[in-house]
C-alpha cells in the first residue's frame, strides 16, 4: 500500500500532476487509515464514502480536463459546524441531530471550486465551547499520540484527523484558540487568519466577532496552500474584508533565513503554573529562530492577563444569543410543549450539554438589565486595550513568538470537574481573537511523556504571510513536524 | 380636579423595498406561505444578514421628509426575546443610536395648526406571521425580516384627534415620498400608543399605559379614548395608574392587560456583531434631499398660484398622491385644469368609491380624459356628452372619439336643427314664455331645458341660448 494519506497537500499535489495517483487512489488510502484507526482515535462523526470517491473521481476528471489547482483531488475533512449542503451540521449537539444543512458556507463552495474532496465531518466541543473535546455530545476523540489523552479542542476532531492520518488535512474555526490549541495538542499545524479574512458565512456561530476558520495541517506550507484557497471577500459576510488575497503557498521562501526578522518575545507570556517542559521548548524555539537570523525583541501585552475574564464575558454574551435560534421550532430536535415558552424549555433542556448551557447562562447574565455596563461594555473596553497591546507590540517586530498553552495535551478528565481550571488554558490563545489578529500553532517539541508541544507564532493585522514565513523557516530547519504518532 | 392626556406613538412602516432587509428574499403580500424565505430569515445556523443599501436610502428620505437629522454614524443592535414569530429569537433593531434623529410636523388639528416632535426613527426587521389554529400556531416567515422603520414621536399629544391627525400626515408624506405604501389593511404601518394622565398642572407624566399593534385608524381612535376615559376615572376615584402593556378589544371597545411593568421583557440589548455600523455621508444625505418629491402642502400651493385652482380643490387633490400624479399627468395635454379637477372630484371619485377601486385602477388614463377636455373645450360634445363618455370609458374601457360617434353625443349646433326645437319649445311653453317677456330671465332656463331634452342632450347650449334669445327678445 501505497499510503498516500500519510503524505502532504504538495506532495500529493505533485504526484497528482506527475499522474503518480489519483485522487481515488488518495482517497481510498484515506477511508483505510479511518477504517483502521478510527475506531481508535475517534475523529469522525460522520461520513459519506461513496459521495468522496465520487468528488474524488470528479476532480480526476478535472485533472484530466487539464486543470491545476493546487487543492484539486486532495480530501479535507471538515469540522461538524460547517453547513455543507445535504450533509448534517450538528455542531456535536443533540439539539442539532437530524438537522441537514440546505446551503453550503462559503469556505465549502471555496472548496468545491478549488476542487477539494469534502471527506467527512470531524467531532468537537458542542458548539464549539470547550478546550478538550470532551464536551462533545456525539462522539468521544482520543490524542493520536495517546488516546487516554485529550486531543485539545474546540476543533478535536480536526486536529486529530490530520495528526493520526485519517485526512490530508482539515477545517477548524477558532473563537478563542480552537484552532491552534488543539494542533498543539496534537503536533499539527493550525493558522486562526485575521478576523474577516475568512468568510463566516456559514460557519454556525459561537461568538460572532471572535470566530474565524482555519485549516489544520501537517506542514506550514501545507496551511498556506489551504489559507489561500479559504480567503477572500464574500458578499454574504459583512465582516469579510474586501482585500486582495496573497498567494501565501507560493510566496513561501524556499530557504530557511529569518535574516532582518525582528520577532517580539512577549514578557507576560510565560505565565505562572506553566509546565517547564513546555517553557523550554518555547525557550529552545526562540534560539532557534535567532540562530536562522532573526533578531528577538523583548515586548509586552500588559492587557493580556484580562483576556480570559473579557473573552467569557463577550464570548458567552454573544453566544447567548447566537445559540437562541435551537428552538425546536424549525429544525432540530423538538421535544412538544403547552406552549412555546414550555417547548422551547423542555427542547433546550434537553437539547444542549452542560457547558452550552453554563455558557448561555452566563451570556445572558452579563447582558441583563442593571449588568450590563459592569460585565459586558467594560469587558468592550478592556478589548480595546489589549488590542492596543498588540498594536503597540507590532511597532517593534515583525511577529510574536509565544507558547500556544501552558500544558501539553493532558489526560481525559483531569480538567472535566473543573470548568474554570480549562478556561484557564485559553489565555495564550483569547488575546489574539479579542485583538482581531492573526497566529499559528507549529509544532515544537515533545514532552517526556511523548506529548507535542506548539510554538505559537503572533502577527499583525493581515499579516499571515509573515507568520508562514517565519514558522516555515522554523518547520524546514526542524525535525519535529516529521514525526508520527504510532497507532 | 382636572386631568390632561399625554400621547406618545411608535408607528411601525413596512418599506417599499424589492428585498428583505437583512437577505435577498423578496416581500410578496398574500403569497403562499413560507415560499419567500432562506436560510438567512430562517434563522438557520451559520447565516449571516448583508444590509439592504435601498432600505438605508428609504428611511433616510423619510426622515428627511419628517424634518430629521440624519445621523453620519447609526449602528445595529440585537434585542432578544424569544417567540416564533422571530426566527432566531432575535431581532436585528438600532437602540441607542438610531439613523434619524429628532423631526417633527406641522399638522391641522380641527382647525388650528400643531407642531409635534420626533424623538427618532429607527430601522429594524420584520417578524413572521403567526395564524393560531385550533390546537396549533402556524407560522409564516414570509414577512419575516422584512425593512420595518418604527417612527417614534415624542409623548406630545394630547387627544385621540392629535393622535390621528399626526398619523394621517405621516401616512400621507410616506406615500408621497415612495417610501411604503402605508396600506393598513396589509400591515404596512402599525402603532403603537402610549398613553398616560396626569392633572393638569403636575410636571411629571402620569404612568404610561402602552397599547400595542393596532393598525386601523378608527380603533386607534376609540383606544385612546378609552385609555383616557379609564384612566381618568381611575384616579379621580382615587386609584393609581399601573405602568403596563395593554391590548385594544375592537368587538368590547375595550383595552385589557397584557403585561405589567413586573414581568416586562428584559431584552438585553447589545451590539449585532454580524453587521457593521452604518455611515451615511453628507454626499449622500445631499443627493438623497435633492431627490425628495414635492410634498402636498407645496403642490397644493402650487395648484392655486400657477394653475389657478380653488383651494378646495387643491386640497382635495393632494390630499392623495396618486391622485395629485394622475392630475398632473393630465395637465400634461390640456391646459384646462379646472375642468380636469372638476371630472376627478366630480365623476372620478364617484365611480372610484361606487366600484370600491383606487385610481391606479382606473380605465379612464390622464391622456383619454384630456381628450375628453378637448372635445368639450372645441365644443364638439358638450359637458354632459363629456361625462357619458367619462362613465362608459370608465366601466368599459375604449376610446372617447369612438364612443362619441357610437353614441352620437356630437354637438348639434347647426341653425335649422335648433330652430325647430326651440320654435317647438316657444309654442308648447307659452307661461314660461310670458313670465320671460314679464322680465324674469330666468324662465327662459325652462325653456333652454325643453330644447336639450328634444335634442336629447346633443343641442350646444350656448347656440341654443342664443337662438331662444334672439327669438324672444326679437
Amino acid at each position: 500500500m501505497a499510503e498516500l494519506n500519510k503524505l502532504t497537500i504538495a506532495e500529493l499535489s505533485e504526484k497528482l500532476a506527475a499522474g503518480d495517483c489519483t485522487s481515488v487512489d488518495i482517497v481510498n488510502d484515506v477511508l483505510a487509515s479511518i477504517d483502521a484507526n478510527d475506531g481508535n482515535v475517534g475523529a469522525y462523526l460522520t461520513i459519506d464514502r461513496e459521495d468522496a470517491l465520487e468528488q474524488a473521481r470528479v476532480a480526476d476528471g478535472r485533472r484530466a480536463a487539464g486543470e491545476k489547482l493546487p487543492m484539486l483531488g486532495i480530501p479535507v475533512a471538515i469540522k461538524d459546524l460547517l453547513n455543507v449542503k445535504g450533509q448534517p451540521c450538528t455542531c456535536s449537539s443533540k439539539i442539532l441531530e437530524g438537522y441537514v444543512a440546505p446551503y453550503d458556507a462559503t469556505v465549502i463552495s471555496k472548496l468545491r471550486e478549488a476542487g477539494a474532496v469534502l471527506l467527512g465531518r470531524v467531532n468537537m466541543d458542542e458548539f464549539a465551547m470547550g478546550s478538550s473535546t470532551e464536551n462533545a455530545a456525539l462522539g468521544k476523540t482520543s490524542n493520536p499520540w495517546n488516546l487516554d489523552h485529550v486531543p485539545g479542542g474546540s476543533s478535536g476532531g480536526s486536529a486529530a484527523c490530520v495528526a493520526a492520518d485519517e485526512a490530508i488535512a482539515s477545517l477548524g474555526s477558532d473563537t478563542g484558540g480552537s484552532i491552534r490549541q488543539p494542533a498543539a495538542f496534537c503536533g499539527c499545524v493550525g493558522v486562526k487568519p485575521t478576523y474577516g479574512r475568512v468568510s463566516r458565512y456559514g460557519l454556525t456561530a459561537f461568538a460572532s466577532s471572535l470566530d474565524q476558520i482555519g485549516p489544520l495541517t501537517k506542514t506550514v506550507k501545507d496551511s498556506a496552500i489551504l489559507l489561500e484557497t479559504l480567503c477572500g471577500h464574500d458578499s454574504m459576510d459583512s465582516s469579510s474584508i474586501e482585500m486582495e488575497v496573497p498567494t501565501f503557498g507560493k510566496n513561501l521562501p524556499s530557504d530557511t533565513s529569518l535574516a532582518g526578522m525582528k520577532l517580539g518575545l512577549p514578557r507576560e507570556y510565560f505565565v505562572e503554573g506553566m509546565d517547564p517542559e513546555v517553557e523550554k521548548s518555547v525557550r529552545d524555539a526562540v534560539e532557534h529562530c535567532k540562530s536562522l537570523g532573526a533578531e528577538i525583541v523583548d515586548v509586552s501585552l500588559p492587557n493580556a492577563k484580562y483576556a480570559i475574564a473579557v473573552y467569557y464575558i463577550i464570548a458567552t454574551a454573544e453566544a447567548s444569543a447566537n445559540l437562541a435560534r435551537f428552538d425546536g421550532i424549525r429544525y432540530g430536535m423538538r421535544l412538544d410543549g403547552k406552549d412555546p415558552a414550555e417547548l422551547y424549555a423542555k427542547t433546550r433542556s434537553a437539547g444542549f450539554g452542560q457547558e452550552v448551557k453554563r455558557r448561555i447562562i452566563l451570556g445572558t447574565y452579563v447582558l441583563s438589565s442593571g449588568y450590563y455596563d459592569a460585565y459586558y461594555k467594560k469587558a468592550q473596553k478592556v478589548r480595546t486595550l489589549i488590542r492596543d497591546d498588540f498594536k503597540e507590540a507590532f511597532k517593534e517586530c515583525d511577529a510574536i513568538l509565544a507558547p500556544v498553552t501552558p500544558t501539553p495535551a493532558y489526560k481525559k478528565g483531569d480538567k472535566t470537574d473543573d470548568p474554570l481550571k480549562m478556561y484557564l488554558d485559553d489565555i495564550l490563545t483569547t488575546p489574539i481573537n479579542l485583538a482581531g489578529n492573526c497566529a499559528l500553532s507549529l509544532p515544537c517539541g515533545f514532552a517526556s511523556n511523548g506529548m507535542p508541544i506548539g510554538l505559537q507564532i503572533i502577527g499583525d493585522d493581515f499579516q499571515e504571510e509573515t507568520i508562514l514565513k517565519v514558522g516555515h523557516a522554523y518547520e524546514q530547519s526542524t525535525e519535529w513536524h516529521k514525526q508520527r504518532p504510532s497507532l | 380636579m382636572k386631568y390632561e392626556a399625554t400621547i406618545g406613538l411608535e408607528t411601525h412602516i413596512m418599506q417599499k423595498t424589492n428585498t428583505k432587509m437583512f437577505c435577498g428574499c423578496k416581500y410578496e403580500y398574500g403569497a403562499e406561505p413560507n415560499t419567500h424565505v432562506c436560510p438567512t430569515c430562517l434563522g438557520y445556523p451559520g447565516a449571516l444578514p448583508v444590509m439592504n443599501e435601498k432600505a438605508i436610502e428609504l428611511i433616510c428620505k423619510a426622515g428627511l421628509l419628517l424634518g430629521c437629522e440624519i445621523n453620519p454614524y447609526s449602528k445595529w443592535d440585537r434585542k432578544n426575546y424569544f417567540y416564533p414569530d422571530m426566527a432566531k429569537n432575535y431581532q436585528i433593531t438600532q437602540a441607542d443610536e438610531p439613523i434619524c434623529l429628532g423631526g417633527e410636523v406641522t399638522v391641522e388639528v380641527e382647525g388650528e395648526m400643531k407642531t409635534f416632535t420626533l424623538e427618532r426613527i429607527h430601522q429594524e426587521e420584520n417578524a413572521a406571521k403567526n395564524t393560531h389554529v385550533a390546537g396549533a400556531s402556524l407560522v409564516d416567515y414570509n414577512r419575516a425580516g422584512t425593512a420595518l422603520m418604527e417612527i417614534v414621536s415624542d409623548p406630545c399629544m394630547s387627544s385621540a384627534e392629535d393622535a390621528l391627525a399626526y398619523m394621517a400626515y405621516v401616512k400621507q408624506i410616506m406615500q408621497y415620498g415612495g417610501i411604503s405604501n402605508c396600506d393598513q389593511e396589509k400591515g404596512q404601518m402599525r402603532s403603537d400608543v402610549n398613553v398616560s394622565v396626569r392633572p393638569v398642572g403636575q410636571k411629571e407624566l402620569g404612568a404610561k399605559v402602552e397599547i400595542k399593534n393596532m393598525n386601523s385608524f378608527a380603533f386607534i381612535k376609540e383606544a385612546i379614548e378609552y385609555e383616557i376615559d379609564r384612566q381618568t376615572n381611575l384616579l379621580e376615584s382615587g386609584g393609581t395608574v399601573v405602568q403596563e402593556t395593554r391590548g385594544y378589544n375592537p368587538d368590547r371597545g375595550e383595552t385589557f392587560s397584557q403585561r405589567t411593568k413586573e414581568n416586562a421583557h428584559d431584552y438585553r440589548y447589545f451590539p449585532e456583531p454580524d453587521l457593521m455600523p452604518v455611515k451615511v455621508s453628507t454626499e449622500q444625505i445631499e443627493q438623497w434631499r435633492s431627490e425628495l418629491p414635492e410634498l402636498p402642502a407645496q403642490r397644493r400651493e402650487r395648484y392655486v398660484s400657477d394653475l389657478g385652482l380653488p383651494e378646495y380643490d387643491a386640497g382635495v387633490l393632494t390630499a392623495d398622491k396618486a391622485m395629485a400624479d394622475y392630475f398632473e399627468e393630465t395637465m400634461k395635454h390640456t391646459k384646462n385644469a379646472k375642468a380636469v379637477s372638476n371630472f376627478i372630484m366630480g365623476e372620478m371619485l364617484r365611480l372610484l368609491s361606487e366600484q370600491n377601486l383606487n385610481i391606479s385602477d382606473s380605465k379612464v388614463t390622464p391622456e383619454k380624459l384630456a381628450e375628453i377636455i378637448s372635445l368639450i373645450d372645441a365644443k364638439t360634445i358638450n359637458t354632459g356628452g363629456g361625462k357619458q363618455i367619462f362613465e362608459i370609458l370608465f366601466t368599459e374601457g375604449g376610446e372617447p372619439a369612438a364612443i362619441m360617434e357610437a353614441k352620437g353625443l356630437a354637438q348639434v349646433s347647426d341653425d335649422s336643427a335648433l330652430e325647430g326645437w326651440a320654435d317647438e319649445a316657444i309654442a308648447n311653453n307659452p307661461k314660461p314664455v310670458e313670465e320671460y317677456k314679464a322680465g324674469n330671465p330666468a324662465s327662459i332656463n325652462f325653456l333652454m331645458g325643453q330644447v336639450m331634452k328634444a335634442s336629447r342632450g346633443k343641442a350646444n347650449p350656448g347656440a341654443v341660448m342664443q337662438m331662444l334669445k334672439q327669438k324672444l327678445d326679437g
